[in-house]
């Protein structure tokens, strides 16, 4: 399994229409495989090349250059910790080692029971707020190490699950382009001037 | 000493406002004015109007906006405007900020760029991480179209252009213009070489394209709303308006500000109870980095320097993103290279030999030192290495590469090594004669510039 669901298709067929070439969907489709399956799988790197018409080594180049996709599967709770310039000099690496230390870990990997993944991470635009680390890309700012302990254990205990979604699930809110309101995607060959240049460049203002 | 000027908040002004972001506010605000304001104008008018404002690109290169609009190739379409919001750069947090907090104002500022230059479609390219300026943007987005600001036949007008939120996915190098466009069209983000490929006139599917920083386009609405010569009249000679600082490190209060450029100081940011507040625990400084981690370090001799361009350019470094990092008198300077470095190593797309050897044997060399095992020769050996990726180690760079990531990797070394060679030599057991020559102002001491114009082609 692994091939966009009914639903998920609808949504990546939306996506691709956005687009003048159909290519240009292929990271937005890798984050949407993603969202179904927890990491981004062959099956659905073959169905991606085929709806954007491309080929699936192609797809899978495009996949492996960026590091939120995953290919094995991950924790519940991706934990990205920061130890980028800021906030390693405010406490960063004693956080990730810390983190390390406490779910018994090195960063890079996940914990038996497949809760948590740590990360060690460049900078995540959160600097004045060092340290600070992401869980599934939710921000936590200014983190002492106590204050990790206690993210963990409410975590575990299942809480705070409407704050953070499950990994995949970035955006929960998606664009909707109403049918009756889009543009429409300018095909990259041979557009004509968009008719407001036309207007204002023939208007009676002209020459002056 | 420290002079806090009351320039108007021009960007920032919903910033702590909790309901900001939303279309209603937006609109009992002023929003979406400044775009009603240009669709009166023509087109050409509207990119005078920003001409006349010396609207600075905020996102490194400092280039001037409405001078960039106008290198669109005459009569080829269709032209797109592509939003840079991949915010990366260590140090730096404020296009985040704008996207979270204000995306109807980065919105309007992308309506207003689309009119001007005559794109058809706009791309607004959020980095990957960041989940809550994309849930922000997504709604913003659907609020607007819903209202007739984005779309067909805006504002009632015949001005149509679908603006498309599109997802990074995380590398620090798709913040580079042509690797954004690279990554836009599917591919990895690799840069492609200028020239030929400067966006304006190849960029997106080899189309006309214009790429803009958020900070840049937040600030088209308040030029419209209040004039271009509004817009001039506050800064400096060089630097016109308002720029958004992010100061984070050893300070006492990180933070974001806003403010006017040429009038505020690295002192006053640093230091002023408004802005920094001073060095955390009473410390002592002992250096900053100006304008993120791709920018050589200033030390307390720069501490007067006014926030401007020019200036900061003669002294061998750049205001780049905004992002001031500030480090105490105990910061160990060989640990803060070897972080600094291991960034560029990582996220160095490969694509040219001096970035993707260099900075990885830079950060291997600085590993072997810190770990105790480094040899009197390293530090020539690093010096020699920076001077492969960045011939001279001259201000502005000379260029071996293809971007200037590679660069930006020798500088934080070179100037730590002449400047602490004490801290280094502490590592190595002993004392190291240098051999290398530098030539980069940064090194130097203040204000005596090895050049005098700025051109960092960031
Ligand atoms: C390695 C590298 C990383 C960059 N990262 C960013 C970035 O994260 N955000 C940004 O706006 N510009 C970044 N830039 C600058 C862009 O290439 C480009 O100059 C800018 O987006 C143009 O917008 P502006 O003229 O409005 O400043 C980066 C440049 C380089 C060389
Ligand atoms: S300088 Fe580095 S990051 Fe830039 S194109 Fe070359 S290899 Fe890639
Ligand atoms: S350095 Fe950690 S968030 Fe920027």
């Amino acid at each position: 399994m692994a091939r966009f669901n009914e639903q998920n298709l609808a949504t990546a067929l939306e996506i691709v229409s956005r687009y003048p070439v159909a290519k240009s969907a292929t990271i937005p489709l890798l984050h949407l495989a993603q969202e179904q399956d927890g990491h981004v799988t062959d099956d659905a790197m073959e169905h991606i090349a085929e709806l954007v018409g491309t080929t699936p080594a192609q797809v899978l180049g495009t996949c492996s250059f960026y590091e939120m996709f995953k290919r094995e599967p991950v924790g519940t709770y991706l934990v990205n910790i920061c130890t980028n310039i800021s906030c390693q000099i405010m406490g960063g690496e004693e956080l990730l080692h810390h983190a390390e230390h406490s779910l018994g870990i090195k960063a890079g990997s996940t914990t038996s029971d497949g809760m948590f993944t740590i990360e060690d991470v460049e900078c995540i635009a959160a600097c004045t707020e060092a340290p600070c680390l992401q869980v599934n890309y939710r921000y936590f700012h200014k983190i002492t190490t106590t204050e990790f302990d206690d993210l963990i254990t409410d975590l575990r205990a299942g809480k705070r699950k409407d704050e953070i979604p499950p990994h995949g699930t970035l955006a929960r809110t998606r664009q909707h382009i109403p049918a009756d309101r889009g543009a429409g995607p300018a095909d990259p060959t041979g557009v004509p001037e968009p008719t407001w240049l036309a207007r204002n460049a023939t208007g009676e203002e002209q020459g002056s | 000493m420290v002079t806090v000027t009351n320039a108007p908040k021009i960007v920032t002004s919903r910033l702590d406002d909790p309901e900001g972001h939303t279309l209603e506010r937006y609109l009992a605000t002023g929003g979406y004015q400044g775009l009603r304001d240009a669709l009166a104008k023509k087109p050409n008018d509207v990119i005078e109007e920003v001409k006349s404002a010396s609207l600075l690109g905020r996102g490194g290169a400092g280039f001037p906006a409405g001078v960039k609009w106008g290198f669109c190739p005459p009569g080829v379409f269709p032209r797109y405007l592509v939003v840079n919001g991949d915010e990366s750069e260590p140090g730096t947090y404020k296009d985040r900020l704008l996207m979270e907090r204000d995306p109807h104002q980065l919105i309007e500022g992308v309506l207003i760029a689309c009119y001007a230059v005559g794109c058809s479609q706009a791309f607004l390219y959020v980095r990957g991480e960041m989940a809550l300026a994309q849930e922000r943007i997504a709604q913003a987005l659907n609020d607007a179209y819903a209202a007739g600001y984005v779309g067909k036949n805006i504002c009632g007008t015949d001005f149509s252009v679908d603006v498309v939120l599109h997802w990074g996915a995380g590398a620090y190098i798709v913040g580079e213009e042509t690797a954004l466009i690279e990554s836009l069209e599917g591919n990895r983000g690799m840069p492609r070489l200028k020239p030929p490929f400067f966006p304006a006139a190849k960029g997106l599917y080899l189309q006309p394209t214009i790429v803009n920083n958020v900070e840049t386009l937040s600030n088209l609405p308040w030029i419209m709303r209040n004039g271009g010569a509004g817009f001039a009249a506050l800064g400096a000679e060089n630097s016109k308006g308002t720029r958004i600082f992010a100061v984070s490190g050893h300070v006492n209060q990180p933070g974001v500000y806003e403010v006017e450029f040429g009038v505020t100081t690295f002192r006053d940011l640093l230091y002023a109870p408004e802005y920094g507040g001073g060095i955390r625990d009473g410390k002592q400084l002992k250096a900053f980095i100006p304008g993120g981690a791709s920018a050589p370090w200033l030390y307390p001799e720069h501490l007067d320097v006014p926030l401007e361009a020019a200036t900061v350019g003669k002294l061998g470094t750049m205001l780049g993103s905004g992002a001031v990092v500030v480090f105490d008198e105990d910061t160990d300077m060989v640990k803060a290279c070897l972080r600094l470095v291991r960034f560029f190593a990582r996220e160095s797309c490969g694509k040219c030999t001096p970035c993707r050897e260099g900075t990885s044997w830079l950060e291997k060399i600085l590993q072997r030192i810190l770990d105790g095992h480094g040899r009197p020769e390293d530090l020539n050996l690093l010096l020699d290495v920076c001077d492969n990726i960045s011939v001279g180690m001259a201000w502005p760079p000379t260029q071996t590469t293809i971007c200037p990531l590679g660069q930006s990797a020798t500088s934080p070394i070179a100037s730590a090594v002449m400047r602490f060679k004490d801290e280094f030599e502490a590592y190595l057991g002993g004392p190291v004669e240098l051999e290398v020559e530098i030539k980069g102002a940064a090194f130097v001491g203040p204000f005596e510039a090895a050049t005098t114009e700025v051109s960092t082609g960031v």
